[in-house]
């Protein structure tokens, strides 16, 4: 796997990617990516533009450009909180907070998404929950995304969670559906469909082109 | 018209109120909600960023759940009051009939689970079923105590007015300040009523979202507010219980009560408060009705 950390500002024609642009635009209705005129009226609304490495604007450009590498391993797509202002608000339809949808799956996917970073870890045990349980506990998620990210967080928001607990709002037993095999069934003959990409992670399978 | 009920996580866990208020409300109005059986997790954001074709399948059997459920009935409305859930749920319903690789895909899956989905669940909000199907002229019918005097700001935040609701206007929503209004309250003119409350960052990178949510309370209690009316489990959470924290981050004494618009409406039609879980809340929802100016004679000059 390749180590894509830091990033140059100028980069040659042989060291981009092509066909990445293709891989971001095949999502459903991706292809208006290539639509945009970089206004920055995406950027200029977001919400989160400020925090991000990569504004919105720039982002699609480096994406169109073949920055493959960069856009993957920063933090742009994590801080996206699919507020959709961009997408409802962009003069050409381009389809932003999807195309930070599919980017998130891609990193996630080539194993470049910022490590110990609690977004994509958030992510992470959230599928694991649905994946076994079928519905997610938000108690237990919460404990599992401190204990992988930041134990010392955890600790200062004791008092926020024995709050929440004693008003009912909180748990940490694990909901479950009851027909956890019909729900199995369903997500199994996703992964059927297409062989598994990377042997990191199998989660994927089910994702179509 | 009946409908059935999806409460998705948050509904039974932070967002108990809202739960305990919908159905309350709903069953004072004598639209009696029905909790849909088995139902799994939605797919939400988080869920979507690993696989967005299993949120697709996750988010149809639940509608292929509900068609089962509604038995004979023609449309049946699937209420659901967070908003999360009611974008996922209205997104894969755009995309089985948009995209056909994609709804040929999930309805291989879903035979695959001996169940099928036939396109005649209709996705509803609460705000939705009371502004647009109710009427605000019928809720007023059903209110005993107005909220005379309360000025309330009206949040509904990103997702269930973007990018796939079709109940209300995608830049300024109405039908909470309709509701607000039947029920005898003012609400303020807000410019940030659909500004993005933070999400789920408040959990992950606290210091980011926590300054969404701030900037939302701050304008709130500058433009007069008394309480915030939100419509989504997440947005209440993140305004609500990170208040002292705010207090402290931003050396900013920030207190103001933010409630679900169903616990206001609730209120209104004078259900018991335990009933609407009104003891749930971080800050104390308090309210006295302002006293109707008396009415004096007409002076007369002599």
């Amino acid at each position: 796997m390749p180590v894509w950390r830091g990033w140059d500002k100028i980069k040659y024609q042989a060291q981009l990617d092509p066909a990445f642009a293709e891989e971001v635009a095949s999502i459903p209705g991706g292809e208006k990516l290539f639509d945009c005129i970089q206004c920055g009226t995406c950027s200029g609304l977001c919400p989160l533009s400020p925090y991000m490495d990569f504004t919105p604007r720039k982002i699609i450009a480096m994406i169109r450009a073949g920055f493959k590498g960069e856009v993957l391993s920063s933090h742009t797509c994590w801080l996206c909180a699919s507020c959709y202002a961009c997408t409802v608000e962009c003069p050409k339809g381009v389809k932003i907070t999807e195309i930070m949808y599919a980017t998130k799956r891609l990193a996630i996917r080539e194993g470049v998404s910022p490590k110990r970073f609690a977004i994509p870890v958030l992510a992470e045990e959230f599928f694991k929950d649905v994946e076994s349980n079928g519905r997610n506990s938000e108690g237990r998620l919460i404990m599992k995304l401190y204990l992988r990210t930041n134990l010392l967080k955890a600790l200062k928001q004791t008092s926020l969670g024995l709050r929440l607990w004693s008003q009912g709002r909180i748990g940490i037993k694990a909901d479950r559906i009851k027909r956890k095999g019909e729900l199995q069934a369903l997500l199994k003959s996703l992964e059927k469909e297409h062989m598994v990409r990377s042997p990191r992670d199998t989660s994927h399978a089910g994702e179509g082109k | 018209m009946n409908y059935l009920y999806f409460p998705g996580c948050s509904l039974k866990g932070t967002g108990r109120a809202y739960e305990d208020s919908i159905l309350s409300v709903f069953k004072g109005l004598q639209l009696p909600l029905e909790e849909l059986d088995d139902w799994n997790c939605c797919g939400a954001t988080s869920y979507m960023a690993i696989s967005e074709m299993k949120a697709f399948a996750l988010s149809a059997r639940n509608l292929a759940l509900a068609q089962k459920q509604a038995h004979s009935r023609e449309n049946c409305g699937l209420v659901t009051p967070c908003a999360a859930c009611y974008l996922v749920l209205i997104k894969t319903q755009k995309y089985l009939e948009e995209f056909p690789q994609i709804g040929d895909k999930i309805k291989a899956a879903l035979k695959a689970a001996n169940l099928d989905y036939g396109g005649k669940v209709r996705v509803r909000h609460p705000l939705d079923v009371l502004a647009n199907d109710f009427g605000p002229e019928k809720l007023a019918s059903f209110v005993k105590k107005p909220l005379k005097g309360l000025k309330v700001a009206c949040y509904y935040g990103c997702q269930i007015v973007r990018p796939y609701a079709e109940f209300d206007d995608q830049h300024n929503p109405t039908t909470m300040n309709r509701i607000m209004h039947a029920l005898g309250a003012q609400t303020i003119d807000w410019a940030l009523k659909t500004r993005c409350c933070g999400g789920s960052l408040t959990g992950t990178i606290q210091e980011v979202g926590m300054r969404l949510s701030y900037i939302l309370l701050r304008e709130a209690s500058r433009l007069g507010a008394d309480v915030v009316a939100t419509a989504c489990p997440l947005c209440q959470f993140n305004l609500e219980c990170y208040q002292k924290q705010m207090s402290r981050e931003f050396e900013d004494a920030i207190s103001i009560p933010v409630v679900y618009f169903s616990q206001l409406v609730g209120y209104a039609m004078g259900l018991p408060e335990k009933e609407l879980g009104m003891k749930r809340l971080f800050v104390p929802f308090e309210f006295t009705p302002v006293a109707e100016p008396a009415k004096g004679g007409v002076h007369v000059g002599i």
